[in-house]
């Protein structure tokens, strides 16, 4: 899951471009700068990289690993520079 | 290990969120760099009342007005020179410099050569832009031959600035360059320097859309990131092509950037040196004195 602090969003859509498994895509709705913020695709592969996270020159972005799925591996909570949280 | 921290957490450890948002333009670098910095500093657990952030003025050194930390807004180009005071005065904490190519390399020129030189410990990070961003688009010392400014409408015909170079050149003991546009290098190098006593430079080569991008034709905003990857090399590589390359393979080196690390030393800085010398000086003195008391006393 992301979640995209929309007033700080600016729009350069480098988050949409540079998502390794092409999970995000332009939102329908309009932030007060008039800009579409990035959202998840409905169908997504998103593996919880945190690239957008770390790319975004805003601070707009914060991914979070779900936890329900019980049958699939759970996503954990990676450090960009290596290393899984326990 | 530590526990790893969302992207919300960190903001709120690090940033002065009533600040945001900033007021880089669209597509701007300063703000990954930023996000780098506090990925290095949340590695190495950094108490952030320790830690001072040092700028002149540009783009580029607004950054300290963000952070949740002490910071100094100086005048230009004379960054290094308040962070040298700060360091003079309280040697116990860890100073950090922000700084652009303008204020670095053009107006604060030989405060940087001075600094490198006396290997004084601070982290300079210099975020080169290629251009006067803030005041409009002027010809900067890094900009690149051949490149369109407001200054220079017909192309620059001055050789640009290598900072990285210099600074290896005077002795700095950590020297690097890299491209926003990388994520994972950059933050291993920055912790890297931070980490290091003495002068460490790291050196980003950040987009400027607005003021360079645009005028160069390196069209929109994703367009000039994929740009600078395509215009750098990695320093191994780059040494091995210009060594053993054809006369192709040179040729095509010559609009490239070399990134990576270019020197990574361990020499003792000016303020280590300087502690050595009172301690010196120190005990000679006590040893004068205790010879006179002695002759007093016969």
């Amino acid at each position: 899951m992301i979640v995209v602090n929309e007033d700080w969003c600016k729009g350069c859509n480098l988050c949409i471009e540079r998502c390794p498994v092409n999970a995000l895509e332009e939102s329908d709705t309009i932030n007060r700068r008039g800009v579409r913020p990035p959202r998840l695709k409905e169908v997504n592969e998103c593996n919880c990289c945190r690239l957008c996270e770390l790319v975004c020159p805003d601070f707009a972005i914060t991914v979070i690993p779900e936890e329900k799925k019980k049958d699939v591996k759970k996503p954990l909570l990676r450090s960009p520079v290596g290393g899984i949280n326990r | 290990m530590t526990e790893i921290k969302t992207a919300e957490e960190l903001n709120k450890k690090y940033l002065r969120e009533g600040m945001w948002p900033t007021i880089f333009c669209n597509g701007c670098g300063n703000g990954v760099v930023l996000e780098y910095t506090f990925w290095a500093l949340e590695e190495l657990g950094w108490d952030m009342d320790k830690v001072v952030f040092v700028s002149g003025i540009g783009c580029s050194s607004r950054l300290p007005g963000y952070i949740n930390a002490d910071g100094l807004h100086t005048t230009h180009g004379r960054a290094l020179a308040f962070a040298t005071g700060i360091k003079a005065a309280n040697p116990d904490l860890n100073v950090i410099v922000f700084t652009g190519d303008g204020d670095c390399a053009g107006i604060g020129g030989n405060h940087f050569i001075h600094a490198a030189r006396r290997n004084i410990d601070m982290t300079v990070i210099m975020i080169n832009n290629f251009i006067y961003g803030m005041t409009g688009g002027q010809l900067a010392p890094t900009t690149p031959f051949g490149s369109i400014a407001t200054t220079a409408p017909y192309g620059n015909i001055e050789h640009p600035f290598d900072i990285c170079n210099l600074a290896k050149a005077l002795g700095a003991n950590y020297v690097a360059r890299w491209t926003v546009t990388h994520p994972y290098q950059p933050i291993k190098s920055l912790k890297r320097a931070l980490q290091k006593k003495g002068f460490s430079l790291v050196e980003f080569l950040a987009p400027c859309p607005t003021a360079y991008g645009r005028r160069n034709k390196l069209g929109d905003i994703k367009k000039l990131w994929k740009w600078y990857e395509d215009h750098t090399i990695l320093l191994e590589d780059y040494e091995r092509i210009m060594s053993y390359g054809s006369e192709e393979e040179k040729e095509a080196m010559k609009d490239m950037f070399p990134i990576g690390v270019f020197q990574d030393i361990d020499k003792p800085g000016f303020f280590e040196e300087y502690q050595k010398l009172v301690a010196r000086l120190m005990g000679k003195n006590n040893k004068k004195t205790a010879e006179t008391e002695a002759v007093i006393k016969k």
